[in-house]
């Protein structure tokens, strides 16, 4: 099966100007979303993941400025579209899910009200089959009674109910691509695991491409067909789930994987792995390899031409003059 | 909903009764009502006879009951200067204000909230700070001049609008845009606070990532949000209109409450003015619950706690 490419970005960047400087939110991001796969972007907060979500819907803040050689979905040039032409695509064959269920629904509509309104707009095809559209999603989210849900409002209803409801909102209109924004990380542990199972199920369902944003590499193991690891606006690494797991080669990989606990394999009383020190400043200039300052690895040359992008084997590259891992069995 | 409505019934009217007791003691003490009624020439005998006739010599808790329990009867008592019953003295012009009142908050609110709306997309723009000029004009400029403006251009050059009187709709038309320009900035830059808040909300960014028309964004998810406080100033505004609207009726010859409390005040006409008092704070009171019903409405969190 030829794979069928439904969101493709290259060379995006985005800056935002600050009275402190420019802000380098995004460097030079290349990313691909297949149809029917799992694209997760990991990194740690504010590496720029939501930034390159809200660059590709066009929600980016006023200040923020952007870049790309290509936004394309499906083979349509997104950034040739008007705002009006892009916001009939917005809802419609594009739609994100946020991170906070509790502020994303709007307080004062019942949520029915919330969900039809998507298929109206789009579809133009009356009240009646958005309601009938909106039952089937909230009974297919798992939310019992849809019915009843329906008239209720958000504040009737609890964050991992809400996080459903916004995962139904993103299907109304049966989209090529939904992009969540770490849509777990404000849930209950416990609902955590079922809402990623339900975005898993409806992903090969409804056959689309999803990119999955979390900070959470132990979390993205489980569903993620690619991942593309981000730290300071750049994709550092960025190959299949098993490239990533089986070879990680960036130190930021091998430093993140190193923080996952497994359960029934580390063993007791071993100190989880952690990265010392905190992401740097994008302000001002993002020349060289920015993980250089909590690398054990680094060198002069990272300060200059850490950034180029090298290969291992077709999916798999990276960005690093000192791959770790099975190239030097450097391991540990 | 209906406890709710219940429980703010309740409260509205203990404060009711609270501000006729405090409004009629500040009347009371406020200078000797029977030495002002029998004059300056009066000898002291005099002045005991007028406060035994009108019950002045009663003590005060017993003065107020009385006027209580006539007031809920309906008999607000007369006038101390004309003799008429003072609710039809109040009835003849209560109609005037309430109109002028109403028109003048109307057009507020349609030119405040789009304007405040609008500055709030456009904030720091030209378009902002052009809103946050007509806003300034209309505080800064004294509501009575920009009226006598106002009849000069367009009742004496242009002689498009009669000046003076109520009689028909076009005579409010002047006097409405006098008062409703005092009272828009206030509301209008409500609206703007507001939306500049609510534009920044989460769900307003889910709305925009369903792909709404920037209309449904900003009036439909956004304006819902902002406008509550903005409910709340306008049933304020309303009750300041029907109460102080005292020198637009004077510039524009409305006969209305406001220049019969004016002119009530100045002839200590005492059941005149308590009755005005108690008019405007129930006017108050009224409006105040109203707008936490339409609150109420529009916001569910507040009805169904």
């Amino acid at each position: 099966m030829i794979a069928d490419s439904v969101l493709r970005v290259r060379d995006l960047s985005v800056e935002i100007a600050l009275p402190s400087g420019t802000l380098h939110a995004v460097s030079n991001v290349d990313l691909e979303a297949m149809r029917g796969e799992t694209l997760a972007i990991v990194g740690e907060s504010g590496c720029g993941k939501t930034m390159t979500a809200l660059a590709a819907m066009r929600l980016l803040p006023r200040r923020a400025r952007l870049a790309a050689r290509e936004i394309s979905l499906s083979g349509t040039d997104l950034r040739a579209l008007s705002d009006k032409a892009f916001s009939a695509i917005r809802g419609n064959r594009m739609s994100m899910i946020f991170q906070d269920p509790m502020t994303s629904l709007n307080p004062v509509y019942p949520i029915g009200d919330q969900l039809e309104e998507i298929h109206m707009r789009h579809r133009r095809a009356g009240r009646r089959r958005a309601r009938e559209r909106a039952e089937y999603l909230l009974d297919r989210v798992g939310i019992v009674n849809p019915r009843a849900r329906l008239g209720q409002f958000p504040h009737q209803l609890s964050g991992g109910l809400r996080q459903r409801v916004m995962i139904a909102m993103a299907l109304m209109c049966d989209p090529a691509l939904i992009v969540a924004d770490e849509p777990t990380t404000a849930l209950d542990v416990t609902v955590q695991a079922q809402v990623l199972r339900l975005l898993k199920d409806l992903q090969a369902e409804f056959n689309m491409a999803l990119i999955l944003i979390s900070h959470d590499l132990g979390v993205v193991a489980r569903i993620a067909d690619r991942i593309a690891v981000m730290y300071a606006g750049r994709v550092v690494e960025t190959g299949s789930s098993g490239q990533i797991f089986g070879a990680p080669t960036h130190p930021y990989t091998r430093g993140l994987i190193d923080c996952i606990p497994y359960p029934g394999k580390t063993a007791r009383r071993t100190r989880l792995g952690s990265i010392p020190g905190i992401v740097p400043s994008m302000i001002g200039d993002s020349r060289g390899c920015m993980f250089r300052n909590r690398c054990g690895w680094a060198e002069d040359r990272c300060r200059t031409d850490g950034n180029a992008e090298r290969r291992i084997e077709e999916g798999h590259s990276y960005r690093c003059i000192h791959p770790v891992g099975h190239l030097q069995g450097a391991a540990s | 909903m209906g406890r709710f409505f219940v429980q703010r019934l309740g409260v509205a009217l203990l404060v009711a009764i609270t501000v006729s007791i405090i409004g009629f003691a500040l009347l009371r003490v406020s200078g000797d009502l029977a030495a002002d009624l029998a004059g300056e020439d009066a000898t002291p005998r005099e002045v005991a006879e007028i406060a035994a006739l009108y019950g002045l010599d009663k003590p005060l808790h017993e003065q107020y009951l009385d006027w209580a329990a006539n007031a809920l009867g309906g008999d607000l008592g007369q006038s101390l200067f004309t003799n008429e019953p003072v609710m039809d003295l109040i009835l003849e012009r209560v109609g005037v204000t309430i109109l002028l009142s109403l028109y003048s908050l109307v057009l507020a609110l349609a030119i405040a909230i789009p304007l405040g709306v609008l500055a709030a997309i456009r904030a720091n723009t030209a378009v902002d700070r052009a809103a946050l000029g007509v806003a300034v004009f209309g505080q800064a400029i004294p509501n009575f001049w920009f009226g006598l403006i106002l009849i000069y251009l367009f009742g004496v050059v242009l002689r498009w609008l009669p000046i003076s009187g109520s009689t028909s709709f076009a005579h409010f038309v002047l006097p409405t845009v006098a008062l409703g320009t005092a009272v828009m900035p206030a509301l209008m830059r409500l609206t703007r606070t507001g939306m500049l808040e609510v534009l920044e909300a989460d769900f307003v960014r889910t709305a925009r990532a369903k792909g709404l028309s920037p209309g449904a964004v900003f009036f439909k998810h956004a304006l819902r949000n902002a406008i509550l406080p903005v409910v709340s100033l306008a049933a304020v505004s309303l009750g300041f209109l029907l109460g102080g609207s005292v020198i637009v009726e004077t510039v524009f010859a409305l006969n209305g409450i406001g220049l019969l409390a004016y002119e009530s005040i100045l002839r200590s006409d005492f059941p005149v003015v308590q009755s005005i008092l108690v008019f405007v704070s129930l006017a108050y009171i009224v409006l105040t619950l109203a707008s936490d019903l339409i609150n109420a409405r529009l916001d569910p969190r507040i009805r169904l706690g």
